[in-house]
């Protein structure tokens, strides 16, 4: 007993204020680490899905994130209730505006109304306008994407119904024709989506025949890849501007001490 | 019937206002209204004069984005109200989670809980700047406005108009942190935007008053009033309530049998002083 008194007596003392001071401050250090740290967390998380078709004239995605609101003009503007504002337990950036073109698609209305609401220009007026007019045919929704394994088209059997639906029809869609070697005597007619055209508006995804449909939209970023500056089309001039800014990097590792042949021909440490 | 007028004249006046601006965002959506299109973080009213939340926006800002005008017009028109005239009235008169934490707090009150956790309240009710300065941080670090992901006000008034999905989710929790953990614990403690219309609106005009002379000292005005510490000149002095944590929602002028409390327009000069200097000694 006699080792516990001295410490009953020093917790009864009152604390001094420096001695206050610094266990508050730890205390809210530590309620701020745990907050902020969930927090980031969560909202690392909830920004993470990149498979989300925006309204034309959204920026980058980062940026979008960035700079829409969540204020849900753009989907009061949208005549046929293609956008939807995520919900919590849609695990996508909540409250921001999203479509799914197998529910209903972008129908490309001329005046494009969800772009001029923004108030916060997450929405770029700019980027779907053609001199100072505004053009649907230049949004940048997404890119669709042929699934050549369940396209029916592909099998040989006759379906245009994605070339039909497409707004930019036989620009942004056109079918190649093709000997169908199987039969001999039919051909293929498959559907072939044009990037540079295509404004990810998702019409044909709606109309696609097969169960769960064989062309369908991604984001431009996820649908497609990235030659890099190690190629270049030789024959094509306006290819060549693409590498203007391209730079040669020197590597500084080991192998890269002796020249290219000589580090080749040297066998030793095969053996 | 006048006796139950005059004792919830105010709630019921906010209730209509509350519920007349759901309903009003609502139909924008549902059936094309353009009275009042959009939502709480960012409307339009007629289509022609935008408003914005100023707390949104600075969290943008933080997280590097350009801010358009307007963004920056609606940002100034909602600023300027609650900075010149409403005060904190946004909390009490506008925010959809308050009906839910008034009737946390009101069940709290009636279920006897206030006795049972009669103890000092755990948490401190700076905590909410400290989230306000924390969102801030976080959207610079993460790049988009941190709030906005997890605000409930947003979840409940965009689910409201847009289809709410989970986000019962949050306001039940809510709901059930107020009534059991802690009193007015959303938007008296932790509500960042809370804490962002205290600090804008601690200059307004619209002031609630006491009259010392006529009060009875029956504190009914701080049981009902979910920012008690606002009211430390009851029964002492007869100046305005000055804090800007004061959500000007009037319960403590209508529980008020005495006529001590009023709303006046805030005197500029005079009061400004006596009030600052209580301000700080609470």
């Amino acid at each position: 007993m006699s080792e516990i008194r001295p410490n009953d007596k020093k917790s009864r003392e009152p604390l001094t204020d420096r001695r206050k001071f610094i266990l508050n401050m730890a205390r809210g250090v530590g309620i701020a680490a745990l907050g902020g740290f969930v927090w980031s967390a969560y909202v690392d998380e909830v920004t993470a899905s990149q498979l989300m078709l925006r309204p034309p004239g959204a920026l980058p995605e980062e940026d979008f994130l960035k700079t829409c609101i969540k204020c849900g003009l753009c989907v009061e503007a949208c005549p046929f209730d293609t956008l939807v504002l995520a919900a919590p337990g849609e695990n996508k950036p909540l409250g921001t505006p999203y479509f799914v073109p197998r529910d209903v698609p972008c129908y490309m209305c001329p005046d494009i109304p969800c772009v001029p609401v923004c108030p916060t220009g997450a929405l770029d007026e700019e980027s779907v306008t053609t001199d100072g007019v505004l053009d649907i045919n230049s949004a940048d929704m997404g890119l669709a994407v042929v699934d050549h394994e369940s396209c029916i088209a592909y099998w040989g059997i006759q379906c245009d119904a994605c070339y039909r639906a497409c707004p930019l029809l036989g620009e942004a869609i056109t079918i190649a024709y093709e000997k169908n070697e199987r039969t001999g005597k039919h051909a293929f007619m498959k559907p072939i989506v044009h990037g540079d055209v295509c404004t990810g508006c998702g019409l044909c995804e709606l109309a696609c025949v097969t169960e769960k449909p064989a062309i369908f939209v991604l984001p431009r970023e996820t649908a497609t890849g990235r030659a890099g500056d190690h190629y270049i089309k030789g024959w094509d001039k306006a290819d060549e501007k693409r590498l203007e800014n391209a730079h040669s990097k020197t590597t500084k590792t080991k192998i890269s001490n002796r020249s290219a042949m000589d580090s080749l021909n040297d066998a030793e440490d095969l053996y | 019937m006048k006796t139950v007028w005059n004792n919830y004249r105010y709630l019921i006046l906010r209730r209509f206002t509350q519920i007349s601006l759901l309903v009003l965002y609502f139909g924008a959506n549902a059936w094309g209204w353009t009275v009042l299109q959009g939502n709480l973080s960012s409307s339009s009213i007629l289509g022609i004069v935008p408003m914005s939340d100023p707390y949104a926006a600075l969290q943008m800002l933080a997280a590097g984005a350009t801010l358009a005008a307007d963004l920056l017009i609606g940002v100034t028109i909602v600023s300027l109200f609650y900075f010149l005239i409403g005060g904190r009235a946004f909390c009490s008169w506008v925010c959809p989670i308050n009906m839910v934490t008034d009737l946390a707090a009101w069940l709290r009150e009636k279920l006897e809980i206030n006795r049972v956790q009669k103890v000092k309240q755990p948490a401190t009710r700076q905590l909410r700047y400290w989230v306000l300065l924390m969102g801030l941080a976080i959207s610079f670090f993460m790049g988009v406005a941190a709030f906005e992901f997890i605000s409930p006000i947003s979840m409940l008034h965009r689910g409201i108009v847009f289809g709410i999905g989970f986000g019962w989710a949050a306001v039940l929790i809510i709901f059930l942190f107020d009534l059991f953990v802690l009193k007015n614990g959303w938007c008296g403690h932790v509500c960042p935007l809370g804490g962002f219309y205290s600090l804008l609106g601690r200059f307004s005009l619209i002031r609630v008053h006491h009259d010392e002379a006529a009060c009875t000292l029956c504190m009914k005005c701080k049981v009902v009033c979910p920012e008690q510490q606002v009211l430390h000149m009851i029964g002492k002095e007869s100046i305005p309530v000055l804090s800007g944590e004061c959500t000007n929602c009037a319960r403590c002028i209508e529980v008020c049998d005495d006529e001590a409390l009023e709303f006046s327009i805030r005197k500029l000069v005079d009061n400004n002083r006596s009030g600052d200097k209580h301000e700080t000694s609470k």
